[in-house]
């Protein structure tokens, strides 16, 4: 066999596959390389982080041990500089869409951009589920979604020429506002009210622009679409003036993101209240063996969600995984402060000499 | 015993006991009504967003910017729209009415 053969053939097989990229999913990737194991992450956000790093990335966190306060992107950065000798590879901007169990009882993932994965165990690490964009709440909108309706810009292109209407108040959408001045036919801005939740400076440049006339701001909701065939032509919008009519053949809606379970609730776990996951104690494992779930996503009697429960749950999955994965192989349990093994999978040189 | 009016995303009435200190989302949470506060009140999510009666709008206290910019992101709100996360309860609001706004 050719040696490009044997990479292609191995390249997307990992020990353990992680959904969720939040700090649970990633002191996974911690503990599963202490055994030895290797990790791919993958998270529907475009990164890692989870809620630490797209819900609060500046407010501090008071409950994490040892860290009498630290911020949610400042312990997203602390564990990619822990995991770092690990070499998980990372899947990041894509969902789990597909998940099957194989003849040879390890699993297949297919991801939302068509890419297969193939992992010993999955650990679901996926918090309150995964985010994805609010929708405009109008009457009809499924026509128009992928057509003329977006949640976010994959092809500026597309847009050349067209009458654009941007909804939002936020970064995203005063960014793409200014940014697609000059290549749309014509941009207006539309947000609820004058307050922006956007840098300053964004603000500031929207502004001169509506001041030469480039983009129109309007204040206002979205009331109604109007177009054929997933063709937008024109929105209805109220204000304070009442209902107004506006040509557009895009809409680009900036509403933030919400939460929700996600495909995960289709894989055939047994599902607490509807939304979390049911493992057991011991090893932090659903009803499908090799599958497990740590974090804000399970549930047990006298769960607590907190980020140190999911660090734990996580240690002991991992050990439980092993099993699975290496079922030839002994479980030696050692510390970092002595092993020199686990010291060399850490790439430090141990202060024991003992070792 | 001061009490807190609710009316679930289903339309069904919910009258819950309040706790002094406690956040109104918390309140909802814990009763089980489809009140997630999944950021933990940090005023991130919206997960807690309610309509206020029009008759209480007023007396509880205004909204801070965070949470109005919070609100305006939202694609559909009311004019009484708040987050229950920035609403602490006391005694003083017995008899508050709500409703739950669907999931956005």
């Amino acid at each position: 066999m050719d040696a490009a053969v044997t990479a292609s053939s191995t390249a997307n097989r990992y020990d353990v596959a992680i959904i969720g990229a939040g700090p649970t999913g990633l002191f996974a990737v911690f503990e599963l390389g202490l055994l030895g194991l290797k990790a791919v992450v993958v998270d529907v956000l475009d990164k890692p982080g989870g809620q630490c790093a797209e819900l609060y990335p500046e407010k501090p966190i008071y409950d994490i041990p040892s860290w009498p306060i630290i911020t949610g992107q400042e312990l997203t950065d602390k564990l990619l500089e822990q995991i770092a000798p690990f070499g998980a590879a990372f899947r990041l901007g894509q969902l789990v869409t597909g998940f099957a169990r194989k003849p040879d009882g390890r699993f297949s993932l297919t991801l939302s951009e068509g890419e297969r994965i193939e992992a010993g165990a999955v650990f679901i690490a996926a918090g309150a589920g995964s985010f994805a964009p609010r929708k405009p709440k109008v009457e009809g909108l499924e026509a128009f979604e992928g057509k003329s309706v977006f949640y976010a810009v994959r092809n500026r292109a597309a847009l050349a020429g067209q009458d654009l209407l941007v909804v939002g108040g936020g970064d995203s959408a005063l960014d793409w506002a200014i940014d697609l001045v000059g290549t749309a036919k014509s941009v207006t801005l539309m947000h609820r009210s004058d307050r922006f939740r956007a840098a300053p400076a964004s603000v500031a440049k929207m502004r001169s622009l509506e001041a030469e006339g480039r983009l129109r701001f309007v204040e206002g909701d979205l009331h109604a679409l109007t177009g054929e065939n997933g063709d937008l032509s024109a929105v209805t919008i109220k204000s304070k003036n009442g209902f107004e009519s506006l040509a557009a053949t895009r809409l680009l809606a900036f509403f933030g993101l919400s939460i929700e379970l996600g495909p995960i609730g289709d894989w055939g776990l047994d599902l607490a209240d509807g939304k979390q996951i049911r493992v057991d104690t011991e090893k932090f494992q659903t009803t499908t063996e090799g599958v497990f779930a740590i974090g804000d996503i399970n549930y047990y009697p006298g769960k607590l969600k907190l980020i140190l429960s999911g660090f734990h749950e996580a240690a002991l999955a991992s050990h439980a995984a092993f099993k699975i994965v290496r079922p030839e192989e002994k479980l030696r349990f050692q510390y970092t402060t002595s092993s020199s093994e686990l010291q060399s999978r850490l790439q430090v040189s141990g202060a024991s000499k003992a070792a | 015993m001061a009490f807190l009016h609710v009316t679930d995303r289903e339309g069904a009435r919910h009258e819950i006991e309040g706790a002094d200190g406690w956040r109104v989302m918390e309140l909802l949470r814990d009763s089980g009504l489809g009140v997630e506060g999944i950021c933990g009140g940090a005023c991130d999510c919206a997960s807690c967003h309610v309509i206020v009666a029009p008759e209480w709008a007023e007396k509880l206290p205004a909204a801070r910017e965070d949470e109005l910019l919070k609100l305006d992101e939202l694609p559909a709100i009311e004019e009484t729209s708040r987050l229950s996360c920035q609403i602490l309860w006391s005694e003083a609001l017995d008899g508050l009415a709500l409703t739950i706004a669907e999931i956005a």
